[in-house]
Order: C-alpha cells, then structure tokens, then sequence
C-alpha cells in the first residue's frame, strides 16, 4: 500500500475529524440550524434534544453526570473557568492554588495572572520523567489552598500522572482538584470519580472531533464546586458560562466521544504497538537517541525523542513530508526551548533536538516504516553538517 | 512558517559544507553561537599570501535560515580578501534569503562567524585586527539570544 504524504503524526496537536463524527455534525450545519436556547419551537427543540444527547455521551466517556457537564469552547477556556472561578468564588476561604511546571499554557498562564492578582501560586518540580508525585502535593497543602490543577497526560512527552494517588490526597485534605485531561481522555480511561477528580477540562478536537467546543466537568456532589462565571450573557448552562450553543461543535463533541468510548480498548493496543516500532526501529538505526519522559508510564501514542547533535527544526525541514513537532527554541516565537523538557532537566540544546511524534487513529505500520526511513536519512544527513557531532566524534576517537 | 525558495536552496543544496585543517597557518576557523537559541556554526576560510580567501567551510547546528545563512555566507566570501569579507553585513544575508524577523539572528551568527574566522586567521600571523570587540546592536528587535534577556511576563 502507498502512504499517503505528507504522513501526519502530530496528533496531539490536533486531530483530523472522524468521518462518522463529520456525519452526526453535518444536519446541524445545515437544516437543524436552531438556537438551543429556543424554548417555544421545533427548531430549538431539535437543537436543544441534540445538545442532551451529545452531554449524555461525553458524561459516560468520563463517568460524570450530564448535569455536570459545562459546554465550553475548548479546554484553554474550560482551564481558565476552573481556575479563575475557584479563585474568585473561594477567595474568602484562600488563595493558594498548587499546580505544576509541565501544565499547559492555559493552566499556567491563568495562575500566573492570579499571582499578579494576589495569590499564591506553588509550582510544584516534576521528576527526570515529568511525574509529581502524590506526596509533594500533600506536603504543599496549607490552609490557604483552594485548588490543585495537575493534568492527566503531558501534551509533550505524554507522561502521566498518578491522577488517582492525587484525588485521594485532595479529598483527604479537603481541596479541590482540577484536571485538565485534554491529552489523556478518548486514550485511556478517566472516571472522575475513581479518580477523586472534582474539576475536569478535555476538547473535542483531540479527540477526532470539531475545534472550538470542549467541556469543563464541576462536581456537584461530593464535594460540590462553584465557579464564579467568567463569561456573562443570558445564564446558560446553569448560569456558569452564557452563549448560545455551539450546537454542531457540542454534536461532534458528543460523537467523538462515543466512538472513544468503544474503541479505545483495541485502539489503545494498535496505537502502542505502532509507537514501539517507531522508537524501536529508529532506535535501531541511530546512536545518540533518547527518549523524553516516561518509558511505560506515558500515553500510548507519543514519543518524544532527543537526536543529539541535530536541531528540531532542520530536522523537521529535511523530513518535508512527515509532519511532526518539536521543543527546538527555533520554533519557538520566544526562542526559547521547550519549556517542559527544560523543567524535567533536558539541557537546553537536547530541548532544541527533540522530535515529538504523536500517532493516532489512520497511523499505519507502512506510515511509521516511512517515517523510520526519512528520520534515519535527515539525522545521519545533518549530523554530517554538524559541528557538535563532529567535535564528538573527534573526541571518542582520542 | 514557510521558508524562501532562496532559504530551501541553500538547505537542500548546502555549499561547502565540510572542515578544513584548524592547526594550518592558512586557515582561520571562527565557532559562534550560543545553545541557548540553538545556533552553533563553525565556519574556516583558507587564505593564501595575498590575503585573499580561497576556501571556506562551514558546519552548522541549527535551524533552516541558520544553515541557509552560513552556507550562503560561504559563498559571499570565498575569492573576496579578508578586509571585504569583514565588511559583510548581516542585512545582505538576510535581505538576499528573505528571512522573516525572527530568524534574522541567524545571518548576525553568520556574519560574526566570518569576524571570528578572520580574527583567528590574524592572530596565527601577529596581526593586530585592530577591532574592538563586537558590540551587539540586534537587527531582531529585541528578541535574540544575544540581546540582555528579561523576564516574560506570562
């Protein structure tokens, strides 16, 4: 069979749409156009039945009650609910929130606006694997903390979090713990209430669905959680974030999630499989590789591989046709290496050698030979251009 | 983003790629860069009594404009003499490659990797380059591994 070019394993970036997803979708972009919100006809009816539908699926994707279930534009949005809500509607009761250097941007850039505004912010040190613990959580609790914001799966080298270990903690000590489980969710099994989780972010359009329509999950028992609303206008979804209904974006939505649902346990298995070989047969072919993150404890899809002596950048260049990512400072707008790699203790020049390869649901073992091939080619092709490899080599000949 | 053909070629197509011997008299090698941006480029001129270059090698970690800067770098100076080539501004590098603001720093590396390489070249044969360090004047607004770094504000 021919692989199709250019091959995409950027996965974790985004997802194509699933064509049975694009399916359920398409009579909301088109006849079924009405307004949720529309009380008082058929057109709004339909919409408002569809929305219910598509919360019922995400809720058992997650082992949540539709009720709880707050339909948002995507995690970056439900990340900044969660954490500013908390913030504001506890402040009487604290300020300090404990999070992690690994988190997303839209987990970090929330809390450091809340540090502007006066809150404490611990940011708690992950390991050589990008793993907090269970214990540093618990040691960094006083009673002034109102929140925990830890993900599930890093979006980078996909290790994951003892997510279980930290819901016990949470509720021990009485804090809220908030999840961004964007990476993690429609690849392994979240249950929130397994997993002692009492606020959860996740997007569609990581999960074979739409961009622009995501969830926040918010307890409502057990504890219960309050959000003070950050977006105003017309109290929906139970008055915590007004808008009419992205209504084809939460369709999709719910579609991806419960194709998800059932293929995840075969999919799972696919998906690791071919990432092994990816590594395996790079790992063959080229010395002075390495991997970022956790060997076993990681999501089944990602690899993300140092290629010392070479950037990322070029290294992505001189494969035109794979479509990866990388921690290079080069693709950076800041010019500054992956800011995740460096906090697990990457130097700074490995950060900017690092290839992220994300595999996914079209993955096929033809794809990974290929990209096997052109990885192999482009690395041995600008070691030769390298001054760094050079002077190593000149050094193990002494 | 999307490279100038002029960048693809020079990548694709890298000119004299390769090194020449560091330890001859007739060889100057400049290595410059920092980790923090992720540029290293290495780059010799042979020079013959004249005073002129002949030969030029470079080697790079780095990105695409990076590699396209050094290489294009290369080719601007070999059959120049060692006072032109230290004349070679880093803005004919980066208006000739088309390179966006934020990879104009890579033509600044190539051009003090050629400085570097004269610089070496003239103190194996006691001359006096009669320069002052290279104060860093940043054509990247602001924003290279050169420039004094500051926090950002997240």
């Amino acid at each position: 069979m021919a692989v199709e070019l250019p091959v995409y394993m950027d996965h974790n970036a985004t997802t194509p749409i699933d064509p049975r997803v694009l399916e359920a979708m398409l009579p909301f972009l088109t006849s079924a156009f009405g307004n949720a919100a529309s009380r008082s006809h058929s057109f709004g009816w339909e919409a408002e039945a569809a929305v219910a539908e598509a919360r019922e699926k995400v809720a058992e994707l997650i082992g949540a009650e539709p009720k709880d279930l707050v339909m948002t534009s995507g995690a970056t949005e439900s990340n900044n609910l969660a954490i500013k809500g908390v913030a504001e509607m506890y402040r009487d009761r604290g300020n300090h929130i404990i999070t992690g250097l690994t988190e997303h941007k839209s987990v970090i850039d929330p809390c450091k606006w809340l540090a502007r505004q006066g809150c404490e912010v611990t940011w708690l040190s992950p390991d050589t694997y990008g793993r907090v613990s269970a214990e540093q959580v618990d040691e960094a609790i006083t009673d002034k903390t109102i929140l925990i914001s830890l993900m599930a799966a890093n979006n980078e080298i996909g290790t994951l979090h003892p997510v279980g270990a930290i819901g016990k903690v949470a509720k021990a000590r009485g804090v809220f713990f908030h999840c961004d489980a964007t990476q993690a969710v429609g690849k392994v099994p979240v249950d929130v209430n397994a997993m002692g989780i009492d606020l959860l972010s996740l997007s569609a359009h990581k999960l074979y669905g739409p961009k622009g329509s995501g969830v926040l999950y918010a307890r409502r028992r057990d504890p219960r959680v309050r959000l003070a609303c950050q977006i105003h206008g017309g109290g929906h979804e139970r008055g915590m974030r007004s808008g009419t209904p992205n209504v084809p974006g939460i369709v999709g939505l719910g579609a991806a999630a419960e194709i998800c649902r059932a293929e995840m346990p075969d999919e799972a298995k696919r998906v690791a499989a071919l990432r092994d070989r990816l590594q395996a047969g790079i790992m063959e072919q080229l010395d002075f590789v390495t991997l970022n993150g956790h060997p076993t404890e990681r999501l089944d899809n990602t690899a993300n591989l140092a290629f010392e002596y070479v950037e990322g950048e070029a290294l992505m260049m001189k494969m035109e046709t794979v479509a990866v990512s990388s921690g290079s400072a080069c693709t950076s707008a800041s010019l500054e290496p992956s800011t995740v790699l460096q906090a697990i203790g990457v130097s700074p020049e490995l950060a900017s050698s690092s290839l992220r390869f994300s595999l996914g649901r079209a993955t096929t073992a033809e794809e990974v030979d290929y990209v096997v091939s052109c990885i192999v080619k482009a690395v041995n092709a600008l070691r030769d251009m390298s001054p760094l490899y050079e002077l190593a080599m000149e050094r193990a000949e002494k | 983003m999307e490279y100038s053909a002029k960048v693809m070629d020079h990548f694709e197509n890298p000119r004299n790629v390769g090194s020449l011997n560091a330890d001859s008299d007739r060889v100057g090698t400049g290595t410059v860069g920092s980790l923090m941006c992720g540029d290293v480029m290495k780059l010799q001129i042979e020079v013959d009594d004249d005073g002129t270059i002949v030969d030029a090698k470079f080697k790079t970690f780095g990105c695409g404009s990076a590699i396209a800067s050094s290489s294009l770098a290369t080719e601007r100076i070999i059959g120049r003499t060692v006072e032109q080539a230290e004349a070679l501004k880093n803005t004919e590098l980066a208006e000739e490659l088309e390179l966006p603001p934020v990879k104009v720093h890579c033509s600044v590396l190539a051009e003090e990797a050629i400085k570097a390489a004269v610089k070496d070249w003239r103190a194996k044969h006691g001359l006096d380059d009669g320069q002052a360090p290279v104060k860093h004047v940043c054509p990247a607004e602001g924003i290279c591994e050169h420039c004094p770094r500051t926090e950002a504000e997240g």
